[in-house]
């Protein structure tokens, strides 16, 4: 897969210092998951969190503290690798982590497609943050996304198939970014439908007004 | 050096003699000046590995003297009482001793690593919330491509010369990442807290991001 369209650099180097609320981190994640390059430029940005603790100034600890580590060090023996199990492969899913972990109802089944109108559907997704919202989207191939204005930064992640918005095509693993001024049309392209992860910190406003009533019914 | 060495490895026994935790906790404490100050980016890279082969005590107790003060300062930053930040600088050096074999020197500095458990556990136990990342055994894990033999990233990333690096940037730059980093602000917040518009704090990230991975090596 050859990826175009990256995570932006200041929303990258906020997920490194760990200030990104859980919704946009799981997408940028999810993002990391497919894209070896971003991984790289993560990486770069902790090297920064690195460098700003060599240079604080060290706060003595407790005269204990030593102590009481190599005591809790005693009862931890385990040595851990990276080499973990994972029998898990949804058939045709095309759900990397960790956003899988977030779309599962049990160990092997994802949660089901709800209509959306116009002949998408999406699925609802969970997060421990309330304030923003994120779900899956699928868009029949050949179809348009119905058509949109944001009340705040809408974050896109294809996960397969592909959606043209303009002039600019993104396919999978392809990240969207769209605030609030931009009033869009995307479609997804002939032949396969489009999945993505969409994640929201606004409730979107949609400018048919058929799905625009439906709106609070649907709670998109 | 070797006969206080021998003390150091006293501590790797249960047995607890405030008299010898005292002298040991000094000791760390001299070794860590004389091993910082010339290259202490390399012996700190060391010292991890050398845990994560041989589980080897002093390697330990120097990370221990070398982190710990440092962690309780930087959690003091994100806002830690005294106990919590000693709590996570504790468990911080907990994690580098059960985890040691995860260390890349390849990949990452000491520093930057050992930042990365400490912000990840101060997520997770002190404001409670989630950040996804990717699953390296996960079967949609998109691998690194092989790349060619170069200079190592732990080598690009050494600390000092990141540091060094984050010292020629325009201060509103600096304060952008040592909000960022050091106390977990979102861009918002950022904005907020300084007094400019958001747009403002992204175009500094991404001009202080941008300088720096010039310094660490050019990545895409
Ligand atoms: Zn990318």
């Amino acid at each position: 897969m050859t990826i175009q369209h990256h995570i932006n650099d200041p929303l990258l180097v906020s997920y490194a210092s760990g200030g990104l609320s859980e919704g946009w981190s799981l997408l940028v994640a999810t993002h990391a998951a497919l894209c070896p390059t971003c991984r790289d430029r993560v990486s770069a940005a902790e090297a920064i969190g690195g460098a700003l603790i060599e240079a604080l100034e060290p706060v003595p600890l407790s005269h204990c503290a030593y102590a009481d580590v190599i005591g809790r060090l005693d009862t931890n023996i385990t040595v851990e690798t990276d080499v973990a199990e994972k029998p898990v492969v949804l058939a045709e899913s095309p759900l990397p982590e960790p956003l899988r972990s977030y779309a599962l109802v049990s160990q092997d089944e994802v949660l089901p497609w709800r209509r959306l109108g116009l002949g998408a559907f999406h699925i609802p997704i969970l997060m421990q943050d309330t304030t923003m919202s994120a779900r899956l989207l699928r868009i029949p191939a050949g179809r348009p996304v119905p058509e949109h204005g944001h009340g705040g930064l809408e974050l896109t992640l294809v996960l397969s198939g592909a959606f043209m918005d303009g002039e600019d095509r993104f396919g999978p693993g392809d990240v969207q970014e769209a605030n609030e001024d931009l009033i869009h049309t995307p479609h997804a392209v002939a032949g396969e439908d489009c999945i993505c992860l969409a994640i929201t910190d606004a409730p979107l406003r949609f400018s048919s007004r058929i799905v625009r009533m439906m709106q609070p019914l649907l709670n998109i | 050096m070797i006969a206080q060495r021998k003390v150091i490895s006293i501590q790797g026994k249960p047995a607890r003699d405030p008299a010898i935790i005292d002298s040991s906790v000094k000791i760390v404490e001299c070794i860590r000046t004389a091993m910082v100050g010339r290259n202490g980016g390399v012996a700190l890279n060391d010292n991890l590995v050398a845990v994560a082969n041989t589980r080897d005590r002093e390697a330990f107790a120097e990370l221990f003297g070398h982190f710990a003060p440092r962690i309780k300062a930087f959690m003091l930053k994100r806002g830690c009482d005294s106990a919590a930040a000693e709590e996570i600088a504790q468990m911080t050096l907990v994690t580098v001793w059960r985890k040691a074999t995860l260390f890349k020197p390849q990949k990452a500095s000491a520093a930057t690593w050992v930042f990365t458990i400490a912000r990840n556990l101060h997520i997770d136990t002190i404001r409670k919330s989630k950040r996804p990342a990717p699953d390296p055994t996960d079967p949609f894990f998109v691998p690194m491509p092989e790349k060619p033999a170069d200079m190592s990233i732990a080598e690009q990333q050494d600390a000092n010369k990141v540091q060094a690096a984050i010292s020629t940037l325009p201060s509103e730059q600096q304060d952008v990442l040592r909000l960022s980093f050091y106390e977990e602000k979102s861009h918002g917040e950022i904005a907020k807290q300084l007094g400019v518009p958001l747009g403002t704090v992204k175009s500094r990230m991404r001009l202080a991001f941008g300088k720096i991975r010039n310094v660490i090596g050019d990545i895409e």
